[in-house]
């Protein structure tokens, strides 16, 4: 007789259930809204919700509700996108100074079903909108600033030991060091060793000259561009997070990589520039021994190097950096009490803030320069091909004299609007790049498309599971409807082990999901189609269903493993789009291995195993 | 029980012929391939690809006239699902950032078509990852086809993992065959599908060699060839079934899935056709050909008790 023990039906009947109840919250519509928070300097009060709720009755905009949020942000929901739009207007024109607005999809769960934890799957940006971004970043630029510090300390560690060098230089890969006799070199090798110990060291004797050569080992390289892109990702963390998105998404991807994805964001423009910001920053001691005159002539003295301010003046600068932007922890924008002109408040770290008393209590009264330097990227054409090649543009955007020292905190003032001082402070605060970057993918989906695509998707998921249901019903008679309720369960685990997983449902996911309907019936034709050839053969009908399933299965588990084997190489080459889709299609491939061979083996026995039958309803 | 009679047909008498037919087909394609190439999307190209969609039908023309006039030249213009939205192909330049040149293309347009113009999609793809995806777009090919290569020399036989792979790259040559010669925009969303027909294709594959393995063990008497042909038989009222259930699924998607799936599942029906041809005629042909026979299949253990009720 054809019955299941009762563990694997209890089994069976949990795994279903738990799998409905991760799906419920699909059910549910997704609303338009509006992510309301507090601008810079501003709070969330109880009195936001009410002031919120009387500017969109005021721009008579409808609205759902408006629904505070655990982190304190308000959510107001629509029932369409284009009150969605006109009620951020109404925001944005009225309280702009303190809430910001993002655009945003939020499910509209009951109570309980959010008391459960329970969230509905992401949607990719192609079905919801938004910016995609690849950014890739400039690990050569990353290797040779650290090998540049690296000379500057040597300098500075070898001038405070007194012993005599002839230059200190960076060579490709390497920094050199070169020294007159033996001597001096082994007393620098000492100094060196010390203090870089970590680092490849090498004695080198070379026409003469009496050389040590640094570099850094793999090892070293590895953790610094590895350095370099988490310290990037931050960075751009913070930049995004300043645009006031909902939902960002920054992760590194490979060894060089970055990704921003902006869901429901409207303008890539403003988000590319303050991306596309890839700006450091330097202090720097304005070299005021020296006439700018001269260095223009093409006299530059080698402690300095000649720059240029915005209005292309030049000014001659110390080589030595006091600090650099990734030691900035804080800036703020605001207005001097004595003068009430605007001005930025900084702060630094604690090495930052040691250094820059030290040179600021040296040169107390000399003024102070702050270098701007965004990497920006050009094309040009060489032998016909375009090439693309990052130009480094350095700027001065700033002179102040130092009145007295100071250290960690200090004030810039002397700035022209109190504009010129909220983006001074912006471009601080956000921190610098630890290496250039430069944009490399964007993908850009207007909301309208989004829905479109939802549409679309939906529609053609609706139209295939319906077409394979009535064909299988009318082909198969009962036992085609137990195929279609199983492939109904199929289609509810695939998006609760979707949701489990934390996958993000794409274009390409969905078309993986119809794709997966049509493929997830052929076990039960394979398994219906040997219970027909068992009949035709003679056999009775409980002989039928366990032949049935008992020789289909290795057709089912080869066929299945080999194209699961084609899904995960897709899933570990694809990027974007396709992982989407090799995503939806593994977890398709196994949900139907179980529902179509447990499940509806479950359901046969249970409505026809334990019964005497004279024919199959197949 | 309702059941479509499938008349036995003997298959493999074809076997030349339709062997033959593939070799042509796959000729043309490669001819076409040499001479025209794939027409290769932004994904692989680089470039910038910008959709609009109009409130009022346009012409692509007054589009390009309008682009000139700010002297964007080299712009492909053309409809996408219909006259109401437009799709623009950027080469890959560099002058202006994408960010600029998206919105200096918006801009002008707008303001030829007073305003009643949306921004749908911007995509920009730099040349760079256009050459790492390509890269890893032939990896992912080769990669799956030594992991189903190994699987099913593991499971069945070396015989049959050639049969299988060699019907596997016929459907995936077939399917850029068909988008080398109409010369359809080959994407990252295409690529997926091609490799989603090399997983069906096999699929349909295995189910039949499973067979075939089924009836070397069984059946004591007859040829390969003729144990092979009863096969294809015995499993052809599964293969079009299956074939007719993913048919179903798959027009759906072609038909109501839009515009930036069309290529996706016009790929996934070829390859459907493709696979379900390859099956019978070059899979079980190749392993036929290479000498395949009952020997070749060590007969395991357990074989007793299944089969040794049956026979």
């Amino acid at each position: 007789m054809n019955r299941y023990p009762l563990w694997k039906n209890l089994m069976i009947l949990g795994i279903v259930l738990l799998g409905v109840i991760l799906a419920l919250p699909n059910v549910f519509p997704q609303d338009p809204s509006i992510e309301v928070s507090a601008a810079r300097r501003a709070e969330m009060t109880a009195g936001s919700a009410d002031e919120i709720r009387a500017a969109l009755e005021n721009a008579k905009v409808p609205f759902k509700r408006i629904d505070t949020l655990d982190n304190g942000k308000l959510l107001v929901r629509f029932t369409s996108s284009g009150d969605q739009l006109r009620g951020q207007e109404a925001i944005e024109g009225t309280l702009s100074e303190r809430y910001r607005s993002a655009l945003t999809l939020s499910t509209d769960l009951p109570g309980w079903v959010r008391a459960l934890g329970l969230k509905p799957m992401t949607l990719g940006l192609d079905l919801r909108g938004g910016v995609y971004v690849l950014i890739d970043v400039d690990m050569e630029a990353a290797v040779d600033q650290a090998l540049e510090r690296y000379v500057e300390e040597i300098r500075t560690q070898l001038r405070d030991a007194k012993v005599r060098y002839t230059t200190v230089s960076r060579l490709q890969h390497q920094v050199v060091v070169k020294f007159a006799d033996a001597q001096a070199r082994e007393a620098g090798y000492q100094i060196i060793a010390k203090e870089f110990g970590d680092l490849k060291l090498e004695n080198v004797d070379q026409g003469g000259d009496y050389l040590i050569t640094l570099a850094m080992t793999p090892m070293q390289e590895k953790q610094l561009k590895d350095f370099a892109l988490q310290q990037n990702v931050t960075t751009l963390r913070n930049r995004v997070n300043a645009l006031g998105v909902a939902e960002p998404n920054i992760a590194r991807q490979g060894e060089r990589r970055i990704v921003v994805q902006l869901p429901g964001a409207q303008d890539p423009g403003r988000l590319k520039e303050i991306l596309g910001a890839t700006a450091t920053l330097e202090y720097r001691l304005v070299d005021t021994e020296h006439s700018v005159a001269d260095a223009e002539a093409g006299k530059v003295p080698a402690a300095s190097r000649l720059y240029r301010d915005r209005d292309g003046r030049p000014v001659l600068l110390k080589r030595r950096v006091i600090v650099t932007g990734d030691q900035i922890t804080d800036a703020a924008s605001g207005f001097d009490p004595q003068s009430g002109t605007p001005m930025v408040t900084v702060a630094l770290d604690a090495p930052g803030g040691r250094r820059m008393f030290d040179m600021t209590t040296e040169n107390v009264g000399k003024p102070m320069a702050v270098v701007f330097i965004e990497n920006r990227t050009i094309t040009k054409q060489v032998d016909g091909k375009p090439v693309k090649q990052t130009q480094k543009v350095e700027e001065v955007i700033s002179v102040a004299t130092i009145r007295e020292p100071f250290g960690r905190r200090f004030q810039t003032t002397g700035l022209d609007s109190s504009e010129e001082a909220h983006n001074l402070a912006l471009l601080l605060r956000a921190g610098a790049l630890a290496a250039p970057i430069q944009i490399v993918e964007e993908r850009t989906v207007g909301p309208s498309l989004g829905q479109d695509n939802i549409d679309q998707g939906m529609m053609s998921v609706t139209i295939g599971f319906l077409a394979v249901v009535v064909f299988m019903g009318v082909y198969y008679s009962w036992f085609g409807m137990v195929a279609n309720v199983v492939l109904l369960l199929n289609l509810v685990l695939i998006v609760a082990i979707m949701g489990l997983l934390g996958a993000t449902l794409t274009m390409p996911g969905i078309a993986g999901m119809v794709l997966t309907i049509g493929m997830a019936v052929d076990a039960n034709v394979l398994i219906f189609e040997r219970m027909r050839e068992e009949i035709r053969n003679g056999n009775t009908p409980q002989a039928c269903i366990a032949a049935g399933y008992d020789k289909a299965l290795s057709a089912i588990i080869d066929g299945n493993v080999t194209t699961l084997i084609a899904a995960v190489v897709l899933f570990s080459f694809g990027t974007g789009p396709i992982k989407g889709f090799a995503v939806t299609l593994t977890v398709g491939l196994i949900a139907s291995m179980f529902t179509a061979i447990t499940c509806s083996r479950a359901m046969i026995n249970w409505i026809w195993g334990g019964k005497r039958l004279k024919s199959l309803p197949v | 029980m309702r059941e479509i009679k499938i008349p036995y047909i003997d298959y493999m008498a074809q076997r030349w012929k339709a062997l033959y037919f593939s070799g042509a087909l796959i000729l043309i394609t490669f001819v076409s391939l040499a001479i025209q190439g794939l027409n290769f999307g932004l994904d692989f190209t680089g470039g910038t690809v910008i959709e609009l969609g109009y409130q009022e039908p346009v012409e692509t023309a007054e589009v390009s006239k309008a682009l000139e006039g700010v002297g964007l030249t080299g712009v492909t213009v053309q409809y996408f699902g219909s006259n109401r939205d437009i799709l623009l192909r950027i080469p890959p330049s560099g002058e202006t950032s994408n960010a600029a040149l998206s919105q200096k293309v918006f801009d002008t347009l707008a303001a030829a078509a007073g305003g009643k113009v949306e921004m749908r999609r911007v995509e920009f793809v730099g040349p760079q990852v256009g050459e790492e995806l390509t890269e890893q777009g032939g990896l992912a090919v080769l990669y799956s086809v030594f992991g189903i290569l190994i699987y099913v020399a593991l499971r069945f036989e070396w015989r049959f993992s050639v049969g299988a792979v060699a019907a596997t790259v016929h459907d995936a040559i077939i399917v850029l065959g068909v988008f080398s010669i109409f010369q359809l925009d080959f994407d990252l969303n295409v690529l997926a599908s091609v490799l989603t027909v090399v997983g069906y294709s096999l699929n349909d594959t295995i189910v039949i060699f499973d067979r075939v393995r089924e009836n070397f063990r069984k059946v004591r008497k007859g040829t390969p060839l003729q144990i092979m042909n009863q096969s294809v038989n015995e499993t052809m009222s599964r293969t079009i079934i299956t074939a007719g259930t993913v048919f179903l699924v798959v027009i759906a998607l072609y038909l109501f899935g839009g515009e930036t799936l069309r290529g996706f599942s016009l790929a996934l029906l070829v390859g459907l056709i493709s696979g379900t041809w390859s099956t019978i005629y070059i899979a079980s042909n190749v392993a036929i050909l290479l000498g395949v026979s009952p020997a070749n299949l060590a007969v395991p253990k357990k074989e007793g008790e299944g089969a040794g009720a049956q026979v």
